[in-house]
């Protein structure tokens, strides 16, 4: 893996609890070696990723979005990766019209006992950011416009129970 | 917030690629975090006393671990904290074994991403609210799915434990594969007598109620209060009056039904108790073969049942039931062999499935226990068996080994040698695996005691040539081809999951894994859960099982519902949505989007419409908070607050970090 040798991108996972980061969890214990430059952030099902944390990460200098899921059918809560599948769909053919190459977001789905196919998509999937480089600095992040999420509340006024 | 953070070695498993104390160091900067230090073992006794000892020392209100996977320690941890006083969800887990030290060894690298991992949990919990579970009734009764062995000891154990249950079981009568099974490995005990008191124990049992020719037709619900819907095929008999008496099997003219009980060697009257032992014994008509209901006439059954319990008009008809827990115990299929060509695709009689064979071995089967070969009705004086056959064969998608095979093949040899004195048998194996108590000795004795000759090779051929069958392979062990001339070819067809598993697996919330086999919530410490709670597995569902195995399993899953079912409430996860009505403006999106009808429209003291989350229904996924276009209603714990604290965490705006550059 050439992406070992070369310095590491910033590439934000999304995965759902039970299906791929199960996956990432097999893949883990069977010592699959990967590239070390994702890092993932567990949610319940993939139909709770909502497609402004992909856009906010990319935002903000991410390199690439990876996000994966159960595979359709498979869904620990019926539905969700339905879901899942149309928004980020949407936004896959979207990111264009906002300056962003949508190659460097990817969506798939892993199941938990699937640790070699997790192993397959992470290295594929960095492979494929360091040949686009690192992302450019998009013009308004350098203004600071965006706001802070670290501070309460997306829009609107805050919302008092995540102060 | 009064944060600590404890990063483990997990002996060498983490600190030998991660630099532990460097990602403690590191933790020491982060916002609120007041301590941190590295631990030997987070999870072991002093690992976990230390933990205490901090937060009481240290004042502190949040913890944070970097161990292994939240989906192992989570609730130990949990655990941990709640014994030191402070409320349970306020923790948050970094997974620095299986998402870094494991899979990476450039500790530079590790250490960083560690840090990072572990910055990201902080930022988390800073807005993590201490919740309190919600308290709810449980169902007293379980669902037991599938009637085989594995179902049967699950129903059994359940009723003698004190609970209500109810078994489902699709066919005519429970018992499974094991009712169709002559003898059993490694003893040799004839299977009915080993299985008949059991199947009469259900119907007795005042505690069981069984329905079978029926199937689950939907599920709702969660844990301690799923609602069944049971759809309980029309069978044109009234079971409450039928006696079993079989007087109209005797009489009924057409006689050319499908037999599946007998694996279809034969064929049985349209109205039908499968076999003797069946349990219920109850009469049944297929409709597709019954003179009346295909062409309106004839009617003798109705006229001769001494009880009058035949009744053409009967429909299908739905049950609906309340339990707390549910026992999946559906078992397995036979793999197609019709899919290879080398065995002749069903063109020769004389090449029978294993299941057939034990048919033909039956004293209940259609040959009375003698062993007749299908085309001629022949005694058989060559036997070859043929292992393997859609096990262990990456070409038709089956490279498990189906566990049992082997040791029937031997059984199956022992007991032609047994019928049929003056027989010959010829094994074509693969390798033998038979790790069990006294079953390689058992293997031993078909070969030794009873000249089974077993020949290390695959087939690749059959033909026919007079009236017997020439097989012809390999011996791979003295490098030769062999052709052996055979009067009857018995394939040990592979296991497969059960017909209809997929659908049931989706009701159920179950996931099947790439085979179709349920998988089990933790391969190792949870072998008869799955993901979704109250919900258990027994038997070859699972994947393939023996006849103990799927015993033991059965009596596990029964275990786990008594624990569960004798709480007489549960607590439901607070990791659920919650609306800000503020912000609410009733447009009702995420009623519609909730696959579980967490969600109601209620009205507020101005009349206002506002959501509302039933808290004991919804299962937290957290699809509503994508849907509601105010940011009104949000999953405890993964609000996008939190989310984007991760993300920012990150990927901090603005400034442009190349690690490890
Ligand atoms: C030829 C042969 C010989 C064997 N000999 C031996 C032996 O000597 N010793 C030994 O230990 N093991 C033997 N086995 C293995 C044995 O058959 C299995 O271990 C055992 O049957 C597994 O039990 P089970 O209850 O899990 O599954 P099953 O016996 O398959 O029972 C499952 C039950 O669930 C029902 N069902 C399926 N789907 C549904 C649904 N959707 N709704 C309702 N009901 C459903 C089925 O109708 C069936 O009654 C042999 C197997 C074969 C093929
Ligand atoms: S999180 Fe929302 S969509 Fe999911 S079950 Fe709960 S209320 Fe329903
Ligand atoms: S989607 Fe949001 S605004 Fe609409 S009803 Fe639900 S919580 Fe209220």
């Amino acid at each position: 893996m050439s992406a070992s040798d070369s310095r590491e991108l910033r590439i934000v996972g999304f995965l759902c609890n039970w299906c791929s980061y199960g996956g990432a969890d097999t893949a883990g214990v069977a010592r699959f070696a990967q590239p070390t430059d994702l890092r993932i952030i567990r949610v319940p099902c993939s139909g709770r990723i909502d497609p402004l944390f992909i856009v906010r990460a990319l935002v903000n200098g991410a390199d690439g979005v990876l996000v994966s899921g159960c595979h359709p059918r498979d869904c620990h809560y019926a539905e969700g990766n339905f879901y899942a599948r149309r928004r980020l769909e949407t936004l896959k053919r979207f990111l264009d019209a906002t300056g962003i190459d949508p190659a460097r977001f990817e969506y798939t789905w892993v199941s938990a006992s699937e640790g070699q196919r997790w192993q397959h998509v992470v290295t594929e999937f960095t492979r494929r950011i360091h040949a686009l480089g690192p992302a450019p600095l998009l013009r308004h992040v350098s203004d600071g416009a965006w706001f802070d999420a670290a501070a309460p509340a997306a829009a609107g006024p805050a919302c008092p129970c995540h102060g | 917030m009064r944060i600590g953070v404890f990063i483990c070695h997990c002996g060498s498993n983490i600190a030998g690629t991660v630099d532990v104390r460097a990602v403690a160091q590191a933790a020491k900067g982060f916002a609120d975090v007041v301590y941190a230090s590295d631990t030997m073992y987070a999870c072991s006794e002093p690992g976990q006393e230390g933990i205490i000892q901090a937060v009481r020392e240290h004042n502190l209100d949040g913890v944070v671990v970097a161990s292994c996977t939240p989906r192992m320690h989570e609730p130990t941890f949990r655990r941990t904290v709640e014994r030191a006083g402070l409320n349970r969800y306020c923790f948050e887990m970094a997974n620095i074994r299986e998402h870094v030290s494991w899979i990476g060894k450039d500790t530079e690298r590790n250490t960083i991403k560690a840090t990072e991992l572990v910055r990201m949990a902080v930022e988390k919990l800073r807005r993590n609210r201490p919740l309190t579970p919600k308290r709810f009734d449980v169902t007293k009764r379980v669902l037991v799915v599938g009637g085989g062995v594995a179902g049967i000891q699950a129903a059994l154990d359940c009723a003698e434990g004190g609970q209500e249950v109810v078994l489902v079981e699709r066919e005519q009568s429970i018992g499974g594969k094991m009712a169709k099974l002559d003898k059993t490995f490694p003893t040799i005990d004839c299977s009915s007598c080993v299985l008949g008191p059991k199947m009469v124990d259900v119907a007795q049992h005042p505690k069981i109620t069984l329905h079978t020719m029926a199937e689950v037709e939907s599920v709702s619900g969660y844990v301690g209060n799923f609602q069944v819907t049971i759809r309980k095929k029309a069978r044109f008999v009234d079971w409450e009056k039928c006696t079993g008496c079989g007087l109209c099997m005797e009489k009924c003219p057409s006689r050319k039904a499908p037999d599946p009980f007998n694996e279809y060697l034969c064929t049985a009257p349209t109205i039908n108790i499968p076999f003797p032992q069946a349990i219920p014994k109850k009469a049944a008509i297929n409709p597709e073969t019954c003179i009346m209901k295909q062409k309106g006439k004839c009617g003798l059954c109705a006229k001769i049942c001494p009880v009058k319990c035949i009744d053409f008009d009967q429909q299908d008809e739905l049950v609906t039931v309340d339990v707390g827990a549910i026992v999946v115990a559906t078992g397995y299929d036979l793999f197609d062999w019709h899919k290879y060509p080398q065995y002749g695709q069903g063109r020769y009689p004389d090449v029978i499935t294993s299941l057939q064979y034990e048919r033909l071995l039956s004293a209940s089967g259609p040959t009375g226990g003698h062993i007749k070969r299908p085309s001629d009705g022949k005694e058989p004086k060559t036997v070859v068996f043929i292992q393997c056959v859609g096990s262990r064969d990456r070409s038709v998608d089956r490279p498990y080994c189906s566990g049992f095979c082997c040791m029937y093949t031997a059984k199956q040899a022992i007991l032609t040698k047994d019928h049929i004195p003056d027989s010959q048998s010829y094994v074509f194996y693969m390798d033998i695996r038979s790790p069990g108590k006294a079953y390689d000795e058992f293997t031993r004795r078909a070969m030794e005691e009873y000249g089974a000759q077993y020949v290390r090779g695959r087939v690749a051929m059959i033909y026919p040539k007079g009236d017997q069958l020439i097989v012809r392979g390999a011996d791979t062990l003295a490098g030769t081809q062999v052709e052996v001339a055979a009067d009857l070819v018995v394939l040990a067809v592979g296991v497969e999951a059960a017909r209809g598993a997929a659908v049931l697996g989706e009701k159920l919330r179950v996931v099947p894994d790439q085979y179709g086999f349920f998988v089990e919530s933790h391969p190792k410490l949870r072998p008869v859960e799955t993901n979704t709670a109250g919900v258990f597995l027994a038997g070859a569902c699972q994947g393939p099982k023996d006849i103990p195995a799927s015993v033991a399993q059965g009596s596990a899953a029964a275990a786990k519902v008594l624990a569960l079912l004798v709480k007489d409430q549960l607590e439901s996860d607070p990791q659920v949505s919650r609306v800000t009505p503020a912000r609410c403006v009733g447009c009702g999106k995420c009623v519609q989007t909730c696959p579980f009808g967490a969600i109601k429209l209620v009205e507020d003291r101005f009349g206002n419409p506002k959501a509302e989350v039933v808290e004991t229904v919804c299962q937290g996924c957290g699809i509503c908070t994508v849907t509601c276009p105010q940011g009104a209603i949000q999953l405890e714990h993964f609000t996008d607050n939190q989310i984007l604290a991760e993300v920012q965490a990150l990927c901090p705006p603005r400034i442009r970090v190349n690690y490890a550059s």
